[in-house]
């Protein structure tokens, strides 16, 4: 793309053609490029490449999940019925994608409309976290085909899990509707793009119900397993509060991670008002998130005080216990607040990385490393990897996909703002005259 | 404040609690405490008899039609078997297995018989989104795979680490556990093939109830002869099978960190704060809306008319 910017050529962001023509959805599809310059392009790209080479690996071997069953491509353990694809599928993606409500709530509840400019990459990162979440979950499941049977056919409502898969749902939907706005624009359809506008207050509130219940939801389902879950880990009274409480600092450092990510890859597509601002919103999220780790770090001490484990610490799981919370949560608060004070942003960065690494850690702590410690510790099958892999190369290219289309990352110019722009410029002319 | 008003506050106030307990009463209605069918029946163990000679898994394994094992039901080096430095455990099948442990300063072995407990208020059950177990009245923890989508969080929630799954099919998989036999006997009246078949009288089946005070006596009897507890009389809440052992549970195998109440327990911390959040969340960000945004502009800045105005 910067090669061809070179030559004076900008991608499409806009209704109308500079001659006044409008795009075609075909030429959309293409970024106002020719065939010709988008194959190009495409084939110039290193990490098109590095993708095809994933996908040519793994995609073969999801299809032979789907023939040949799960027992072929993971340990088929009895005792670790959950591994990867949900340990990290579910369990890691769905707090990385708890941006969508917070930024929507900044935004439209709290009326902050200096963070617009991220609002929308903040959406978009929550709807792909949670629909990969999803694709993770239907690959774990043993029938996915049933995946509708809690909604319609048979019910469980006692169960946790009844709530997340209602919440998780749902909420999708919610998000659906509030990421649809930028397609509407990008497609020009604009009464479908006011309509959903107008409920924006309903379905923000109703994305922080939603959030704050199947984030704790998760932790909850955790507290099924007591002697299975490592003390440290583990606590009945406060695990859904710590899943909550890490899902805040967990989305906004996806999102100062996933904008750090396009500002140097995608630049191409970013508007001036996403470059002018993304420092000064980088700091203020990573205020945002040093707040949160604080509590969280605050409720993970109260927990353990609350069951009494200070004993744990003298084994070798404690220091493990404090590895994590040192290393991934008391030091990327320092750092972030460093940041924060002398606004350097480039730290401010390190930090949200290392977040989002500590996040990983805990929810992996959680599922499979420090789940069944008194039994033995499993390492996922090869291909349970391999799979994971590749459905989280398929979430990246999607959401490359997305980023380089729909007004995310720049303000699209419909076709009416462009006609008041010209009208009132023909005004203004005569005047002058 | 007349009293009146006062009988109308309560009332409102009640009309209201009303209100919000119609919203999670469908999340909430299985966590009351349950204590088991008080006809339900049960199977006391008794660990101190049995000698290891595996009949009752041969039993099993003709009564629920499992396929043949690797080594046949009379190889004793089974016990020897360790995976993941762990003894044998539950299968899709061997709905169950006997171990041997060795406990400290004991001359002989002992043989523990592991399957389903079918406790009180399973932990399977509760954890079941789309509601595949059932408690039968008998006493018997069954499944019904015909609406399960394959979670397998009761293999997560099962304190004992009984479900197993079918993981090796593509088209059906499922959960396969002991049933009690619930299907060809216990729904008859009849004991479990297991129990029958036993040689040695280790299992006694009949009520829980009357079980428990059998399992009482024996200890009163024979002080010297069995530990002071009966495992799985108050274990996640009780548990339909239960144990009575020579040595102390820990040294054979058993989990003794369990908590005494139901797993659900646990989690009604969780389900309670469902119907605050559903209720008051609404009105509370609504509110946050109306204050933070009071004399500013209601509509969203996509017009950025606000970008200038609001500063950064």
């Amino acid at each position: 793309m910067k090669k061809l910017e070179t030559f004076g050529i900008k991608p499409h962001d806009a209704d109308l053609k500079t001659n006044g023509k409008q795009w075609s959805v075909m030429e959309k599809l293409l970024l106002g490029l020719t065939l010709d310059q988008y194959i190009g392009q495409a084939f110039r790209n290193k990490f098109n490449w590095f993708l095809a080479i994933i996908f040519a690996i793994g995609i073969p071997v999801i299809i032979y999940r789907f023939i040949f069953s799960l027992g072929a491509v993971t340990h088929a353990s009895y005792d670790y019925p959950w591994g990867l694809f949900l340990g990290f599928g579910l369990f890691c993606m769905v707090p990385l994608s708890a941006s969508g409500f917070m930024l929507g709530t900044t935004v439209e509840i709290f009326g902050r409309h200096d963070f617009e400019p991220i609002e929308r990459l903040a959406l978009l990162n929550g709807l792909l976290g949670y629909f990969f979440a999803v694709v993770y979950l239907l690959v774990d499941l043993g029938q996915p085909w049933r995946l509708a049977y809690p909604m319609v056919y048979s019910f469980g409502p006692a169960a946790v899990l009844f709530l997340v898969g209602w919440h998780v749902a749902t909420y999708l939907s919610v998000q659906i509707a509030e990421v649809s706005t930028a397609f509407f624009e990008w497609i020009g359809f604009r009464r479908g793009y006011e309509f959903i506008r107008k409920g924006t207050i309903g379905l923000t509130v109703s994305g922080i119900i939603l959030s704050t219940l199947h984030q704790g939801a998760l932790g909850a389902l955790f507290v099924y397993a007591p002697g299975k879950v490592h003390p440290l880990w583990y606590s009945s009274a406060f695990q859904w509060i710590h899943f909550f409480t890490s899902s805040i600092p967990a989305g906004l450092c996806m999102v100062i991670s996933v904008s750090t990510v396009v500002i140097y890859t995608m630049k191409w597509r970013c508007d001036k008002r996403f470059i002018d601002n993304l420092d000064r919103i980088t700091i203020s999220l990573a205020k945002g998130a040093a707040m949160g780790l604080a509590t969280y770090l605050i409720i993970k001490f109260i927990a353990i005080a609350h069951d009494n484990e200070w004993a744990y610490f003298a084994t070798g799981w404690g220091l493990w216990w404090l590895f994590e919370i040192i290393c991934f949560v008391t030091l990327p608060m320092f750092i972030l607040m460093y940041g924060i004070h002398h606004r350097i942003v480039g730290l401010c960065r390190i930090g949200a990385f290392m977040t989002v690494f500590g996040i990983l850690l805990n929810r992996l702590n959680t599922a499979l490393i420090a789940f069944n410690w008194k039994l033995y510790q499993e390492i996922p099958h090869m291909w349970e990897i391999i799979i994971a892999i590749t459905i989280f190369a398929i979430y990246v290219a999607t959401y490359r996909f997305i980023l380089a289309r729909l007004p995310i990352l720049y303000q699209y110019k419909s076709q009416a703002e462009e006609i008041e722009v010209e009208v009132s410029e023909e005004q203004v002319a005569p005047a002058k005259a | 404040m007349s009293k009146i008003s006062r009988r109308k506050f309560l009332a409102g106030s009640v009309a209201g609690g009303a209100a919000v307990m119609m919203t999670p009463a469908q999340k909430s209605f299985a966590a009351g405490s349950f204590e088991g069918f008080p006809e339900g029946m049960g199977v006391l163990v008794d660990l101190t008899r049995c000698v290891g000679c595996r009949t009752c898994e041969a039993a099993c394994n003709l009564e629920q039609k499992l396929p043949a094992p690797a080594l046949p039901f009379d190889d004793t080096s089974v016990f020897d078997e360790i995976k993941h430095g762990q003894k044998r455990r539950t299968t899709d099948k061997a709905y169950t297995i006997v171990n041997r442990y060795e406990p400290k300063g004991a001359d002989e072995p002992l043989y523990r018989k592991i399957q389903c407990n079918h406790c009180n208020e399973p932990a399977c059950l509760t954890s079941c989104f789309v509601n595949a177990y059932k408690k039968t009245p008998e006493g018997a923890v069954i499944y019904n795979s015909k609406v399960c989508v394959g979670c397998r969080n009761c293999m997560i929630a099962c304190p004992f680490h009984i479900p197993a799954y079918t993981y090796h099919s593509a088209i059906n998989p499922v959960i396969k556990k002991c049933i009690f036999c619930y299907d060809t006997r216990l729904k008859e009246g009849k004991p479990p093939a297991c129990v029958e078949s036993c040689p040695q009288q280790v299992m006694t089946f009949g009520k829980r109830k009357d079980l428990m005070k059998i399992a009482h006596e024996r200890i009163k009897k024979n002080p010297g002869k069995y530990v002071d507890h009966v495992y799985g009389e108050h274990e996640v809440g009780g548990t339909g099978w239960f144990y009575l052992s020579s040595a102390p549970f820990e040294e054979a195998g058993f989990d003794t960190s369990l908590p005494k109440e139901p797993i659900i327990n646990n989690v009604k911390d969780f389900l309670a704060i469902v119907p605050m959040v559903l209720t008051i969340w609404p009105a509370l960000f609504t509110g946050f809306h109306l204050l933070a945004t009071k004399g500013k502009s209601h509509g969203h800045g996509d017009d950025h008319s606000h970008d200038e105005q609001e500063g950064h």
